[in-house]
């Protein structure tokens, strides 16, 4: 899933699109996104918690698929376009996947959480109505070391209907 | 002996268990206080010997003494509340949010005794600043103590309103009513907010915490299932977690770590370090540090140190750390006697002789690891001697404590503030990410972010102690348990006693030598005390055929084990037909820290493989009148998928002062396709004031599923992690 930047030679990347914007930087290539994102853009939303791509707390969305932004340079992203956990809401409105787990109470310490709703809205993206079996699957490599999968997969159910309600309510 | 093995306890395995009085500090005086929250109401709720104190100083200051009197802040307030001109109200406490969601639950305490909105209350946690003192957040003591505390800070707040309001209209108080932020006269229909009622208002009382509090069976907003508060900011990703902090100026760090435990440096270069641009250089004794101004000129500076490391002598290693705890007992100090029974030897074993079956056997819990998804952080500031850090800890004031120490600076110079952080399980109870970090921002003259990786999460924080459980047991064949000895090398004193008849009964705790650090954990000794009792009660019954449940309902003594226990019968369908072949069902109770717990399991084994796999479990649990039955939930749930990873497959792996697997990629934690259905029964006992829940819930589970396993195949197995491959072998 992660991609490491192929290129031996270390570039200097001084732009990167993020959240439907361009941001300035200036990284050299093989400097991890979510450095990028945390320590210069102060976009924080995005956890550290492995470095390996084992727990997802950093996951984020590069054209749409859930990227361990750890384990992702920032030289590999190019033109391609990044979503984080801060750019879900809109106009002051959750992303209904942000709602769910709101509603449930699916977290605790919730510093998994970010981590979670993304991977989460990847796989709404990919799969509208999954079961409980294709959640449990697609979200294996998410990890909440206090322990609200139960909830989580619950919130992932509740956005599900959601989301299908309101597209079919937008399609009346 | 190995001198590098630790020799003396650093950190308590049981902290929560000592008893000594926590000496109670109040750095700002009440005039400063004042200009932080503005004019208002203020209640300091004080405990009874700071009354005694206060008026002793008072008579001494009468006396032409040198006491402030009234005028000296108090030295022991544990709590205290803030009403606004804006109807605002402020709650500081010492306990801090470490995702058991106390902020919410404390709140809802607050809003009730209160009678004042659930979102008017803003809690103010764990700032060494602006808040009592408070010897941290651990034992599941926060729900008892500290909400009980806030309860009567508020109660008097209510009733300082209503006097307030009872003066304007010239009224009797007892005829005035609050409801919802707003005192009322039912007589004359007037009413005014509190906001309108702290206008103008400088005043302030010190109270004693005994007038009455509302019975949990009259609560409107305290037993509601409340949301976290401030959820949205944890959705958004805007939560700012310690890691996610940055100050003007800040430089990265990071530490030189030994490649051994207690190895210490033979040669040093740091030169090439040295000549980087921007960076730091910070040696202080064995200590090396670097800061930079991003983390990867840090992470480069630090690979730029040429090092070589003197090891310490041979250590144990996770195969032969069982004998070396049982060679290794640590006589004359603290650790073994709290919980040993009157009963001697002789009496002991002459009943073990008496009993008409024996059972004898050992018990193995490993080092498992706290691993929070936030690694330990820390951002620290110097502003000449005063010494400002940010840190996720679970005892702020502790940290503040190991910062004045370690810097030769007195506690008044040191201020700690804990935001809400990416927890801990008791596995950040020291500062050590903070000391460091404060070192390295003295080092460097800037403020300074220390962010531990994975990796020194996992090898230089603190495990959950191994452990070595020996039982011997006696039993009749009417089912009278006659002997019961039990004794525990290391893993601690936590519900070491049995909640079961018993004739003759020992239960030792012996402190031994061991080569990590070791520390406070979720549970802790009493997950491994709880596995090794009903793992053995399990055993005693098979041994007379008689039914487990019965077995343990006869011997039981306390009937709230007793309710939880057929709470999760029922629940479960304890005594029903097993669904087929190679299934098996287990049972397991217990209490501990006014929390009363029954765990019962169903697994399925594969003949042939010996995989096993979980069916189904279902928790019962109490502990008292439920202040937050979502927020109850959801620990009782987490504790046990927590509680699933060090009963089947956590273990730390260690060799010659290595940890061998610090990475989530080699120590394997619960994830999503580990969980199996889960039913959750709350017991509401509204007649009980409410005790904790962070730990309770998840002790009962190791047996439970290892009494399952043996239903099922026969098998018993005394070792935690039971099933590290997944596989038991039949």
């Amino acid at each position: 899933m992660p991609t490491q930047t192929p290129e031996a030679t270390i570039t200097k990347i001084t732009e990167i699109q993020i959240n439907g914007r361009a941001y300035k930087i200036d990284a050299a290539s093989d400097t991890s996104l979510l450095s990028v994102l945390r320590d210069q853009l102060e976009l924080t939303g995005s956890k550290y918690g492995c470095g390996e791509g084992q727990c997802s707390a950093c996951t984020v969305l590069v054209d749409g698929n859930p990227r361990h932004s750890c384990i992702t340079s920032v030289g590999a992203i190019g033109k391609k376009s990044i979503t984080t956990i801060e750019g879900l809401e809109r106009d002051g409105k959750l992303h209904p996947v942000q709602q769910a787990f709101l509603d449930e109470g699916a977290m605790q310490c919730a510093y998994c959480t970010s981590g979670m709703i993304m991977s989460a809205v990847a796989l709404l993206k990919s799969n509208a109505n999954p079961s409980d079996a294709e959640i449990i699957e697609y979200m294996q490599g998410n990890v909440c070391r206090c322990g609200t999968y139960p909830r989580i997969v619950a919130a992932i159910h509740d956005a599900a209907r959601t989301m299908s309600a309101s597209a079919n309510g937008g399609a009346r | 002996m190995n001198k590098n093995l630790t020799t003396e306890v650093i950190l308590e395995p049981e902290r929560y268990e000592l008893h000594n009085p926590p000496v109670h500090h109040f750095e700002i005086d009440r005039r400063d206080f004042a200009k932080i929250v503005g004019a208002g109401i203020a209640v300091f709720l004080l405990s009874k010997g700071a009354i005694a104190q206060q008026q002793g100083q008072q008579q001494q200051g009468e006396s032409g003494g040198r006491g402030g009197g009234g005028q000296a802040a108090p030295k022991d307030i544990s709590a205290w509340l803030h009403i606004a001109e804006s109807g605002a109200i402020t709650v500081f406490t010492g306990k801090v949010e470490i995702g058991q969601n106390i902020r919410t639950s404390l709140a809802q305490a607050v809003a009730e005794e209160l009678r004042a909105p659930f979102d008017s209350i803003t809690m103010v946690m764990g700032d060494t600043r602006l808040t009592p003192f408070d010897a941290g957040t651990f034992g599941s003591q926060s729900t008892p103590r500290m909400g009980t505390q806030l309860r009567h800070v508020a109660s008097v707040a209510c009733d300082t309103l209503k006097d307030l309001a009872a003066k304007q209209w010239s009224v009797d108080a007892a005829r005035l009513v609050p409801v919802a932020g707003k005192i009322t006269d039912p007589q004359t229909k007037r009413s005014i907010t509190y906001g309108q009622l702290a206008q103008g208002q400088a005043f302030e009382t010190a109270v004693l915490g005994e007038d009455p509090l509302i019975a949990p069976a009259d609560w409107t907003v305290a037993g509601k299932p409340l949301g976290k508060v401030d959820g949205r900011d944890f959705v958004t990703g805007r939560h700012k977690y310690v890691s996610d902090m940055k100050l003007p100026g800040m430089q990265y760090g990071k530490v030189l770590r030994p490649e051994s435990f207690g190895a210490t440096i033979a040669s040093i270069d740091v030169t090439a370090a040295q000549a980087m641009p921007g960076v730091a250089v910070v040696r202080d004794g064995d200590f090396v540090g670097v800061t930079a101004p991003d983390m990867q000129t840090a992470a480069s500076a630090l690979k730029a140190i040429k090092v070589e490391w003197k090891p310490t002598a041979q250590q144990p290693d996770s195969k032969n750390i069982y004998d070396f705890l049982k060679a290794n007992v640590q006589t004359g100090g603290r650790g073994g006697g709290r919980a040993q029974q009157a009963t001697d030897t002789t009496a002991i074993d002459s009943a073990l002789a008496a009993a008409q079956h024996r059972l004898d056997a050992t018990y193995k819990v490993a080092f498992i690891a706290h691993a929070p998804l936030e690694p330990r952080a820390a951002v620290a500031q110097w502003d000449g001697d005063q010494l400002n850090v940010w840190t996720g800890t679970q005892r702020p004031f502790g940290v503040r404590g190991e910062l004045a120490a370690a810097f030769h600076v007195p506690e008044e110079k040191v201020r700690v503030q804990m935001p809400d952080m990416g927890s801990g399980y008791g596995g950040k109870h020291t500062g050590e990410c903070a000391v460091e970090a404060a070192r390295l921002a003295k080092g460097a003259g800037k403020p300074v972010k220390l962010t531990w990786s994975r990796e020194e999460e996992f090898s230089w924080a603190y495990f959950r102690p191994v452990g070595v459980i020996d039982i011997r047991s006696g039993v009749n064949d009417d089912g009278t348990l006659t002997a019961w000895e039990l004794h525990n090398y290391n893993s601690g004193n936590s519900g070491i006693d049995t909640p079961y008849k018993t004739g003759a009964h020992v239960a030792t705790f012996h402190q031994t030598l061991y080569p990590f650090r070791q520390g406070s954990y979720r549970g802790l000794a009493a997950t491994a005390n709880f596995f090794a009792r009903e793992s053995h009660m399990d055993d005693l019954a098979r041994v007379i055929k008689m039914d487990l449940f019965t077995f343990r309902m006869k011997n039981l003594q306390d009937d709230r084990i007793k309710a939880v226990l057929q709470a999760a019968a029922d629940k479960f369908g304890w005594g029903k037909t097993k669904p087929a072949a190679g299934h098996g069902f287990g049972l397991a109770c217990g209490a501990e820290k006014g929390g009363y717990v029954a765990n019962c399991a169903e697994v399925a084994v594969d003949k042939t493989t010996g995989s096993v796999k979980i069916v189904r479990l279902v928790v019962a649990f109490e502990c008292g009148a439920i202040v937050n039955p979502d927020g109850l939930r959801n620990q009782v749930l987490g504790g046990n998928i927590q509680g699933l990873g060090g009963a089947l497959f956590e273990a730390i792996e260690f060799e010659n002062g290595r940890v061998l697997n610090p990475k989530f990629s080699k120590y394997r934690v619960p994830r999503f396709q580990d969980i199996p259905p889960i039913e959750v029964v709350l017991v509401d006992r509204k007649d009980l004031q409410p005790a904790g829940a962070g730990e309770v819930p998840l002790m009962a589970l190791a047996p439970s599923i290892g009494n399952a396993i043996c239903d099922a195949t026969g098998v018993r197995l005394r070792a935690l992690p039971m099933i590290p491959d997944g596989t038991v072998k039949v």
